[in-house]
């Protein structure tokens, strides 16, 4: 696509930032600048202190302007979080926003290299002159309009995903919800009480689930799961079944992935499975919730019980918060329950967490801490349950007879969260947590117009789930207003008159952006490709061009790599 | 009319929830008192615990921020006064002046370079000094000088127009006038942040009497690459490179004695201070670094692997104890903590070159007054309270205004930009959007 008189050299500008000191104390960038002065096609190279400054920015705009710039090439940081000012700096001064390329001198080079000066500086000529090599090729683009379904479907009726489609239905968006249970309410129908409020978990809900229940805009399917989901942002088609049968297929612009996370059960552990009195925080709160604890007079309860250990390091942040409460319940119940909490590191955090510590323990609950080397031990001694535990703080081994021993136990993804992720090409964390994008972008996901909110990401009480499907609720809108949408200037495209129709690129595609036409040749749906380049690596017949990444491109590239005269 | 949105605190939440709700057509007042948005994370070196670099990050969405269409930036505004209700809320915002013409301003420096006032730099947590007109930082948004007027001599009565005179363009306007400006905003986020807690309070630990014991955010400065020292980790003393370092957390944090600190836990200091460790292992290998704890709270995904790494990687040495004093050698000016092992009962004393005191972080002293202004409620602390902790987290006590980030207890930088994004979708359904929505 061209658009606009393009001429046949273009006048390349490069601007070399010396990220304060992380640059420029390691690379010679007055000699990097003078280098590039001399590489074929630039017309004009400088340097500044903080390129992605505003200052900076500006200057970069008003070099494009007066020096007629062409292609740019900024010699910094990482692409992943630059090159967007970078690009909205040629947008600004009127230069397409797909003719810059980036040098990466800071993270591949200075930050390596940083005990080797005069190599970092060859390396970083290198890098730039790589980067002009493949900018000289850059070709202008116009992001397609694509419109985008404002259909969106919530998968998961916990809290986090009510949250999400009771917002998102305010807003006027047609939800599809979708629970495999039953019933809509998730984890919080297992619950007995919620910290800070005390109240009634299933009061809290029911508020929660009458907005739902009654909103037009939510179509709510209970007791199914999503069976496929294929296409992208702009338009997946869903088929959702129920009882081995499909029910329906529909079609959506975005999913809200809200499907939490399970408690773990922890065979084995502390004799759990094995004795009735031995259970985990999950069943205290059902026998919270039937009043059964009758004769219950000493319960103990260990903390950490599967999680922060070698097999899942990870604090599972609900726990303390869940223990205490709990324990507390249970004073209030009856003074006669004396209660024992048996814990590593005490993890209550912030204003509310903190008070719900201060009244456990005002409430005579007794903490006891263990260390990592000397876990408590359970036995079942003459028919009763018995606690041992060595307390650093005495210095002394504890010995409890308990009428229930408690387990806290971490929350641990559920089952299907990995078929999931097949499906919608979620990124999992070594234990099956969805991981985001970027710490910074804590909602946003590496597909784009799917989201994951709630504990289905990482462990969070339900205060937080509520706030994090409001969160991906808001990242959801974003296309509703825009009702269109861009994509990136990288994409494939298939020479139909060299594909030999092997298929090889449909089954490799993780977008399933490529399909067979008519007469059995691929075709590309530019909508949905990611631009990820696989199909392009591995075809026989090279039909397969990766615009912004064009073999010509890349080619001039790997040259200029190895051949290290400048050329002018 | 466009409906538009009111944000009030320019740090990382406040620009969150103003480009979520940008983003999606609406259009936002974005209220900062400072000259320049970015608030505490701009001083911060890395994020944890993914070991990012702060401004790397933050610097982006800064200036998407600051150029977005949508979003008006005030700095140097307070919001003075708010009628109305929800849907139609009546705001005033006095804006004070910067006194420089930012649109002829060519950020020449000049002026910078010529003024004679010199006070220390608040950015740089006071290892520098600045002038009293002056640009904190070069990544600074927006990038344009703003004179400090309790600092500069002209203001002071001295007559002084040295930079009138050096600036070429006539940019500087010693005249200009603070002005109110009237708002009509369907609703309102309160973003304000929080405040670190003063360890003077504590003496046993020697804040500001001792050179070397310093704060985590002055710890930050020393060790961003972009600070006073250009990253060196050199003690405030004598300029010596810290080999021997030691955190103490939960200072003012976690308190139960009469009218010190407060009772909370802080919530981000063991992960600031393993991030910290971290950083000085990685730069001094050779250093020692010890953290004397009372819990570790690592209560994230991913934040327990930093512990691990910090401590069975790195060699960080954690030792559960809050220490009872600190005490300084007056010749060498090196520091000797007392403190009880609480894992052994042993009594130990460590000899160290610099010392970081986690401190608490406290309400904003001014939530009283905005408080007021906005007709909320704060909590016993002097945090924005919330109307039910549970349904409504992020609603004030009053219809319409809402809050995220620390202005409502401490949290860390992902928290924070969750919330935001969750406040800007309260404040959203707040504009009365409806299927077919105008979006602006």
């Amino acid at each position: 696509m061209n658009m606009s008189a393009e001429s046949s050299s273009p006048r390349v500008g490069v601007f070399v930032c010396r990220c304060g000191v992380d640059i420029g104390d390691v690379i010679d960038v007055p000699a990097l600048v003078e280098y590039a002065k001399k590489v074929q096609g630039v017309a004009y190279a400088t340097e500044d202190s903080f390129a992605c400054s505003t200052s900076g920015l500006e200057k970069i705009e008003d070099a494009i302007k007066r020096h007629n710039l062409e292609r740019l090439v900024v010699a910094a940081c990482t692409p992943r979080t630059h090159e967007a000012i970078f690009q909205s700096a040629c947008e600004r001064s009127g230069l397409n926003k797909y003719l810059v390329e980036m040098a990466n001198i800071r993270e591949q080079c200075s930050w390596v290299h940083r005990d080797d000066s005069q190599a970092a500086t060859e390396k970083a000529k290198d890098l730039v002159r790589m980067a002009v090599a493949k900018a000289r090729l850059l070709q202008p683009w116009k992001e397609p309009e694509i419109k985008v379904n404002p259909n969106i479907l919530v998968v998961g009726g916990g809290v986090s995903g009510l949250s999400s489609a009771l917002s998102l239905a305010d807003l006027g968006f047609k939800i599809y919800l979708v629970e495999k249970e039953a019933e809509l309410g998730g984890m919080l129908k297992s619950l007995h009480k919620l910290s800070p409020t005390m109240r009634d978990s299933s009061e809290s809900l029911e508020s929660m689930l009458r907005l739902v229940e009654q909103n037009p805009n939510i179509e709510i399917h209970t007791s199914s799961r999503v069976k496929s989901v294929e296409g992208a942002i702009s338009n997946f088609e869903v088929e959702i079944e129920s009882d081995g049968k499909v029910v329906e297929r529909f079609n959506v612009g975005r999913i809200i992935v809200a499907i939490g996370a399970e408690i773990l059960k922890p065979h084995g552990l502390y004799g759990y499975g094995h004795d009735k009195r031995i259970i985990i925080q999950l069943d205290l709160e059902e026998k919270l919730k039937n009043n059964d604890l009758k004769g219950v007079g000493t319960v103990v309860m260990i903390q950490c019980a599967g999680s922060r250990n070698d097999e899942r390091p990870y604090c599972s942040r609900i726990c303390c918060n869940t223990a205490l409460k709990n324990a507390q319940i249970l004073r209030e119940l009856s003074p006669d329950i004396d209660v024992y909490i048996i814990y590593k590191d005490l993890i209550t955090y912030g204003v509310e967490s903190s008070a719900l510590e201060l009244n456990t323990k005002r409430r005579g609950v007794k903490l006891i801490r263990y260390r990592d080397e000397s876990p408590p031990e359970v036995a079942i001694e003459d028919g009763s349950v018995v606690v041992k535990v060595f307390s650093p703080t005495i210095n002394e081994e504890m010995t409890f007879r308990a009428d229930l021993v408690v387990l806290s136990t971490p929350l641990v993804p559920r089952g299907e969260a990995s078929e999931l992720a097949r499906m919608l090409k979620l990124p999992q964390d070594p234990f099956g947590f969805f991981k985001e994008a970027h710490q910074l972008s804590p909602l946003d996901f590496a597909t784009e117009g799917v989201y994951v909110c709630g504990t289905a990401r990482a462990p969070k009480d339900a205060v937080e789930s509520i706030s994090e499907g409001l969160g991906v609720g808001s990242k959801a809108a974003e296309y509703k207003f825009s009702r269109i949408r861009g994509r990136g200037a990288a994409f494939a495209e298939i020479n139909e008159k060299k594909c030999s129709g092997c298929g090889i690129c449909i089954e490799l595609c993780p977008y399933n952006a490529i399909r067979k036409d008519e007469i059995g040749i691929s075709r590309t749906d530019s909508a949905l490709c990611g631009g990820c380049g696989v199909c392009a690596a591995s075809c026989p017949e090279r039909a397969i061009t990766i615009h912004h990444f064009t073999d010509d491109q890349l080619e001039a590239q790997l040259l200029a790599a190895i051949d290290r005269r400048p050329r002018k | 009319m466009d409906e538009s949105v009111l944000v009030i605190g320019g740090g990382v939440a406040g620009i969150q929830a103003s480009l979520d709700l940008a983003n999606r057509g609406i259009k936002v007042h974005l209220v900062e008192k400072a000259p320049f948005i970015g608030g505490v994370m701009a001083q911060l070196d890395k994020t944890f615990p993914t070991m990012n670099c702060c401004i790397c990050i933050l610097e982006p969405k800064m200036i998407e921020c600051y150029r977005h269409p949508k979003i008006t930036v005030h700095t140097l505004s307070e919001v003075t006064e708010v009628g109305g209700s929800k849907g139609n809320f009546k705001v005033k915002v006095i804006e004070r002046p910067r006194f420089v013409d930012t649109s002829r301003c060519t950020r020449c420096g000049a002026c910078i370079e010529k003024c004679p006032v010199t006070v220390p730099d608040e950015f740089q947590a006071g290892f520098e000094s600045r002038k009293a007109i002056y640009i904190p930082f070069p990544q600074a948004v927006p990038y344009a000088p703003s004179i400090d007027k309790g600092s500069c001599l002209h203001f002071g009565g001295g007559g002084c127009i040295v930079c009138e005179e050096a600036c070429p363009t006539g940019a500087i306007k010693y005249e200009q006038d603070p002005r109110t400006v009237s708002l009509n905003v369907s609703s309102i986020i309160v973003a304000t942040g929080f405040e670190q807690y003063d360890p003077k309070e504590m003496g046993e630990y020697g804040y500001k009497r001792y050179d070397n014991v310093i704060t985590p955010l002055e710890f930050e400065r020393l060790v961003s690459p972009y600070g006073p020292t250009g990253g060196e980790l050199t003690r405030p003393s004598d300029g010596k490179i810290a080999k021997r370092i030691a955190f103490i957390q939960c200072v003012g944090s976690r308190s139960h004695r009469p009218g010190i600190g407060v009772p909370y836990c802080s919530g981000i200091c063991c992960m600031y201070a393993a991030k910290e460790a971290v950083t000085i292992k990685e730069k001094y290998p050779d250093s020692e670094v010890t953290i004397f704890y009372i819990d570790i709270k690592a209560f994230s995904r991913d934040f327990q692997n930093l512990i691990n790494k910090a401590r069975d990687e790195m060699g960080v040495e954690y030792i559960r104890g809050k220490p009872g004093e600190i005490r300084e050698n007056p010749l060498t000016k090196d520091l000797y903590i007392w403190y009880e092992d609480t894992d052994t009962g042993e009594i130990g004393r460590k000899e160290v070159d610099l010392a970081i005191l986690s401190a608490a972080l406290l309400p904003r002293n001014e939530n009283t007054r905005l408080a007021q202004v906005l007709g909320v409620d704060l909590d016993e602390f002097g945090f924005f309270k919330v109307e039910d902790p549970f349904l409504s987290s992020l609603e004030t006590t009053r219809d319409g205004i809402y809050v995220c980030g620390c202005c409502h207890g401490p949290r860390d930088i992902s928290n924070s930009v969750v919330e935001a994004s969750a406040a800007a979708m309260k404040a959203t359904t707040g504009t009365r959007l409806t299927a077919e929505g105008s979006g602006g």
